[in-house]
């Protein structure tokens, strides 16, 4: 009833090869958008910027470049804090440099940094397979993070070894440094969002994301029926890093505004994006997103009824927290292995026939 | 006579390859586990520190849970007052273990028969962030000292019958007893594992498991026992590995890190080879000890994070399956 495939005819193949071909999808994806753009900035104050908001859409970029990586080429990878930290080095080395430049185009730089240090350690995965692979990516993780931190050419010699962003403006507002108002924060974070998962989207419906669907699905078959595996793998690992430094750039120069490589990036941030792209979803954008929203909410929650509510010291809490996170994993990972793009897909099948029953 | 420098890299090495010892014994808990179950059991290393934590709240009389009865009751409970032998401590340590591999084998792993490896994969690390939230929970987060009786502190005997090798100012090579004592359980360990998987009867259940599931299946062997067995050995692995790293350097969140440690070595040992982890554990801990030895300094030292990883990357470049591994056959 109320959604519907059938009845929605496309008169130009530009109608027909547009993002959401489905009336419905579109409409949504356009009230979305007005809610995110239009009301959010008026309303956000700092504490819903800062704990919920922001977070959310920055590992949702992160999980969407991990979701183009894993689940649309099949390529586990466990160093996507260290490619985020790359994204953010580059970043901050790139902003004192140049300070008269546009730190749109320096987050964007970042991006085209990490894509190149995503290829170089893409190599392997020519050789090396499955869960080698997987553990091959903890290289990448370990190394750049102690790379970043004994070089300090990275954080320019700053006696703490940290790194903070200065202040910058888009159109004189300022979006880093300390002085930044929370929807600006919110907003530089949308844009980037915004586009990105719009290219995510097209890119992955296309040529190139059809190669990575066959290789995931089985390598050698796609060679044979002539995808090139070299191609293929390494354009995934340059667009997944792509994706994952600009959003190690944001988190680092508009979210936290100072950070220690080791503890804003390390293998914990990995397995983290991992499991919002897999209670997610594997090959599915909106489900990069869920996961996202799912996985920055839930401690935040978690900590509120066991901190605020029962009154639990924030120790034991935290101790508590690991284990319903953990006990979650497992259980949305029996209850629905394809995640919660899933449940959406079911949700749709749903509302196509309901209230009727058939 | 040889040369100090020669002698100083003869006991790096040495210790090098004492620490390889340990990295091997968590190695072999995941070793186990892949056979068996085509599982890669991230939980192996907060399996080590679980085991470690309870053997130490046994021995100490602890009052499981003590910190949440406090925070939800309001009682100021901590310990039951008594001491526990370390042997009898260790031997309801494994019956924990077991029940423990009884309990994910229930929950977790039958629902999860059929579903891809990497989806195992996930779930083994919700399993390790539950146990590592629940150990806590349990036994409170605090460093705790570990003492079963093994002997520490320099091994007086090697120092006094190497110190012979060098010159003047030369005291022998230092060895901790406690890193010889782990090499020799290491050894025990693998040679009891390797007699029991030829010739006991369910150890060759278990490599017929391992060999092929549905064959198994259908010559009436348990796969549910089966795994409920892997992960019972495998928790009783965790067990030593934890009283070995527990004594070492104290029982504290870090011991499950150790779990990283061992990737490495399962990587450059092939996944599925028992004497492939004790291989790869003695060279990844020769390897970064060497390396950090000799090139650390002109590069900032703490070598040792990615040393491991970045040996066993380019070794795969050139050895897909690892030294050990069986060898990689793709069919269309």
């Amino acid at each position: 009833m109320f959604y519907r495939e059938a009845g929605d005819f496309k008169t130009s193949y530009v109608d027909d090869s547009q993002t959401f071909p489905i009336r419905f999808d579109r409409y949504r994806y356009y009230a979305v958008l007005m809610v995110a753009f239009a009301v959010i900035p008026f309303f956000v104050d700092s504490y819903w910027a800062n704990a919920i908001l922001v977070p959310f859409l920055i590992y949702a970029i992160a999980a969407i470049g991990l979701n183009i990586l894993t689940g649309y080429c099949g390529q586990v990878s466990l160093g996507t804090g260290g490619f985020m930290a790359v994204g953010a080095y580059s970043c901050y080395k790139l902003m004192t440099a140049f300070p008269d430049v546009s730190i749109i185009l320096h987050v964007i730089a970042a991006g085209f940094i990490t894509a190149a240090v995503g290829v170089l350690f893409g190599l392997p995965s020519l050789r090396i397979k499955g869960f080698y692979l997987a553990v091959a990516t903890l290289a990448a993780q370990f190394f750049l993070v102690w790379l970043f931190n004994k070089v300090p050419w990275f954080y320019n010699y700053s006696a703490s070894g940290q790194i903070s962003a200065p202040e910058r403006t888009v159109f004189g507002i300022a979006v880093t440094g300390p002085n930044t108002e929370a929807w600006a924060k919110y907003l530089v974070c949308l844009l980037f969002v915004m586009v990105l998962a719009w290219v995510a989207r097209n890119l992955t419906r296309g040529t190139i994301g059809r190669s990575w669907m066959a290789i995931r699905d089985m390598d050698i078959a796609a060679e044979i029926i002539g995808v090139n595996p070299l191609k293929a793998k390494l354009t995934a690992f340059a667009v997944s890093s792509f994706y994952i430094g600009i959003a190690g750039a944001l988190f680092f120069a508009v979210y936290l505004g100072a950070v220690e490589v080791g503890e804003a990036f390390g293998i914990q941030k990995s397995f983290l994006i991992l499991f919002m792209v897999i209670i997610g979803g594997l090959g599915s954008i909106f489900g990069s997103f869920a996961g996202a929203a799912f996985l920055v909410l839930l401690p935040v929650l978690l900590k509120n009824v066991l901190v605020g509510t029962l009154g639990w010291p924030t120790d034991l809490a935290a101790h508590i927290e690991l284990m319903i996170v953990g006990a979650l994993i497992i259980v949305f990972l029996i209850a629905e292995p394809h995640g919660l793009a899933q449940l959406w897909r079911i949700g749709k099948e749903k509302l196509r026939l309901w209230p009727f029953p058939h | 006579m040889m040369p100090d420098q020669f002698l100083f890299a003869v006991e790096v090495m040495i210790n090098g390859l004492m620490a390889g010892v340990l990295y091997a014994l968590v190695a072999l808990g995941f070793v186990l586990i892949f056979k068996a179950s085509g599982i890669f059991n991230y939980a192996q290393g907060v399996l080590a520190l679980f085991a470690a934590l309870t053997l130490v709240g046994l021995q100490e009389g602890q009052i499981p849970f003590a910190h949440l009865i406090n925070a939800t009751l309001g009682t100021d409970v901590h310990h039951f007052g008594w001491q526990m032998p370390a042997i009898l401590a260790i031997l309801l340590t494994v019956g924990v273990m077991i029940l423990l591999a009884i309990a994910i084998e229930r929950f977790i792993l039958k629902h999860l028969v059929n579903q891809e490896p990497i989806i195992l994969f996930m779930a083994t690390i919700g399993l390790a962030y539950f146990l590592e939230g629940f150990g806590d929970v349990m036994w409170g987060a605090d460093v705790k000292t570990l003492d079963v009786g093994l002997p520490q502190g320099a091994s007086l005997w090697v120092e006094e019958k190497s110190a012979v090798l060098g010159g003047e100012g030369f005291y022998g090579f230092f060895v901790d007893k406690l890193d010889i004592v782990a090499a020799l359980v290491a050894a025990v360990l693998v040679i009891s594992l390797t007699l029991f998987s030829q010739y006991s009867k369910q150890g060759r259940a278990l490599r017929a498991v391992a060999d092929d599931h549905q064959a198994a299946l259908s010559v009436g062997i348990s796969l549910r026992f089966i795994w409920v067995l892997v992960w019972s050995i495998a928790g009783f692995v965790a067990l030593v590995a934890g009283i070995m790293w527990g004594a070492k350097s104290g029982v504290q969140f870090s011991l499950s890190l150790i779990a990283l440690k061992a990737l490495p070595v399962l990587m450059l040992g092939g996944f599925t080879s028992i004497p492939g982890a004790i291989v790869g554990g003695l060279i990844i801990g020769v390897g970064e000890k060497l390396f950090e030895f000799t090139i650390g300094p002109m590069i900032g030292g703490a070598t040792e994070n990615w040393f491991a990883y970045v040996l066993a990357l380019i070794f795969l470049v050139f050895r897909p399956q690892g030294l050990f591994g069986e060898k990689i056959i793709e069919r269309v």
